[in-house]
């Protein structure tokens, strides 16, 4: 396959930043997108050139830091897909594709297609943990869960923060993200005892990063692990719950 | 474990508690909250106004003694006009809070994407109602302004002074510019219905797997309802059903 590429180029953070074309020749329509982008680097620095900065980790589809927007979607044109698990047959050959980073005042571009996630890192902080005692490792299944909120909450926590329901969002809004963080711990007993305190401190902390939800939808259109905007509904009644719980016991 | 608690008060300590629901409007949620509420409030405005309308197909004279009711309401219980007054006054602190609270939350959206992508966006799932919610509210807003001037006030009726309310709605709709202004305002009070109708319930977190697919059922035919009566109105003046 032989493609063309619009690639997103910045130098730094503060850099002014535009879009260079690249030819990819040759490509196997059997390799991944990233071994595509693989191959364009490889091509780029034997010429000399600054390669193309990109995220990846695991290429496995469960560790969340590949992430490109890909011809205006989020991890492109495959539902339920990571960036790293989309294949150059998923394309055409002779296809114009645009690259760009995810943009978001939350995810500050660093360089190339990489931006700085640590905001989702602050939502976790804030309450995206359980507290448990330390000593001698309790039994195993000594806490019964029952079963249909343990798929459920297995559902939540496929999230691999990836960023992508951010990136897709009109509004940069990352409800998705904290609603799935927020569910995937208050639909388990060991999360009970923190669950009304978590929703208002995680909530507080993303809408110091982030925009706020529209109901669009974009967010579970673009999520490579297809969470559901059913939990944000989830979260928005937690969420009213603990503020009148709170009052109460305040 | 995490000692800071938001019970979202910095009044816990004197004797005087900030009110719940300014303390829930401080936050984004909070904010989306109270727009679905006064929402609601509308979507039961708009039915039974649309509903109040149809007496037009029934004459004149059902339709005089539907409007004098609406300020003889509850009288002689409660004095003329007071239960019109007391639904006006909700309705205006209704658009207030969803009007003000809109804007606030697009600021913060806007802050949250300075930079828009360079390419084109592809979208999936969001739909044209949902995308173009602002601009169809700011349409709706600017047609209810000059609908009341119109119809409330008077002030730009084309109608002679004293002229009931049947002839002041049908002198209004004969005028093809008012009544091409009232098709595109409820086109657009559709497509806000649209998205509306459907969204307020993940705003108010009424989420269940076994009755999710009725929210979007719902929004379709409240919507086909109101603005289908709606546009019937200025049309059926047009083409002489009315008159």
């Amino acid at each position: 396959m032989n493609l063309t590429l619009r690639v997103w180029r910045q130098a730094g953070p503060d850099a002014p930043g535009r879009f260079e074309t690249y030819e990819a020749t040759d490509i196997s329509a059997d390799s991944s997108f990233l071994e595509m982008l693989d191959l364009v680097n490889e091509r780029l620095i034997e010429q000399g050139e600054e390669p193309i900065e990109f995220m990846h980790d695991c290429r496995e589809g469960i560790c969340g830091t590949c992430g490109i927007m890909i011809n205006g979607q989020a991890h492109g044109p495959q539902s339920s897909t990571a960036t790293c698990q989309l294949h150059m047959r998923s394309f055409q050959d002779g296809d114009e594709l645009v690259l760009e980073p995810w943009r978001t005042s939350g995810f500050p571009i660093i360089k190339d297609l990489v931006v700085d996630r640590s905001a989702f890192d602050r939502i976790i902080e804030a309450g995206g943990y359980i507290s448990v005692d330390t000593g001698s490792a309790p039994d195993a299944n000594l806490i019964p869960v029952p079963k249909d909120d343990a798929d459920l909450a297995m559902d939540a926590a496929a999230c691999i923060g990836c960023g992508a329901c951010v990136a897709a969002c009109p509004n940069g809004a990352a409800q998705l993200f904290t609603a799935a963080k927020v569910s995937h711990l208050g639909l388990l007993p060991q999360g009970q005892p923190e669950r009304y305190e978590r929703v208002v401190d995680m909530v507080e902390v993303m809408e110091e990063h982030f925009g706020s939800c529209t109901n669009m939808g974009e967010c579970e259109a673009a999520c490579p692990k297809g969470i559901s905007i059913d939990f944000i509904a989830m979260m928005n009644r937690d969420y009213l719950k603990a503020k009148f719980r709170n009052r109460r016991t305040a | 474990m995490a000692t800071k608690v938001s019970h979202g008060d910095d009044a816990a300590t004197g004797s005087r508690r900030t009110p719940f629901l300014v303390e829930l409007y401080r936050s984004a949620l909070g904010k989306k909250y109270l727009m679905a509420i006064t929402g609601v409030i509308f979507l039961g405005y708009v039915l039974a106004h649309m509903v109040g309308n149809l007496k037009l197909y029934q004459g004149p004279e059902a339709f005089n003694t539907y409007a004098a009711y609406l300020r003889e309401m509850l009288y002689p219980i409660a004095p003329e006009s007071t239960i019109l007054n007391l639904m006006r006054t909700v309705l205006v602190i209704a658009l207030i809070v969803h009007v003000v609270a809109a804007v606030q939350l697009t600021t913060m959206n806007r802050r949250a994407r300075p930079e828009s992508y360079r390419s084109k966006r592809d979208y999936i799932a969001a739909d044209f109602a949902a995308r173009t919610m602002r601009w169809t509210g700011v349409i709706v807003f600017l047609f209810v302004a000059y609908h009341l001037a119109d119809l409330t006030w008077g002030w730009v009726n084309p109608a002679e002074a004293g002229a009931s309310v049947y002839d002041k709605v049908v002198a209004s709709f004969s005028v093809p510019a008012v009544a091409a202004f009232y098709l595109v305002a409820n086109v657009a009070l559709g497509f806000h219905l649209y998205h509306g109708v459907w969204s307020l319930f993940q705003s108010l977190g009424l989420n269940n797997r076994r009755f999710n697919h009725w929210r979007r059922i719902l929004a379709v035919a409240f919507t086909v309802v109101v603005v289908g009566g709606n546009l019937s109105f200025p049309i059926a003046v047009q083409v002489g059903l009315i008159s």
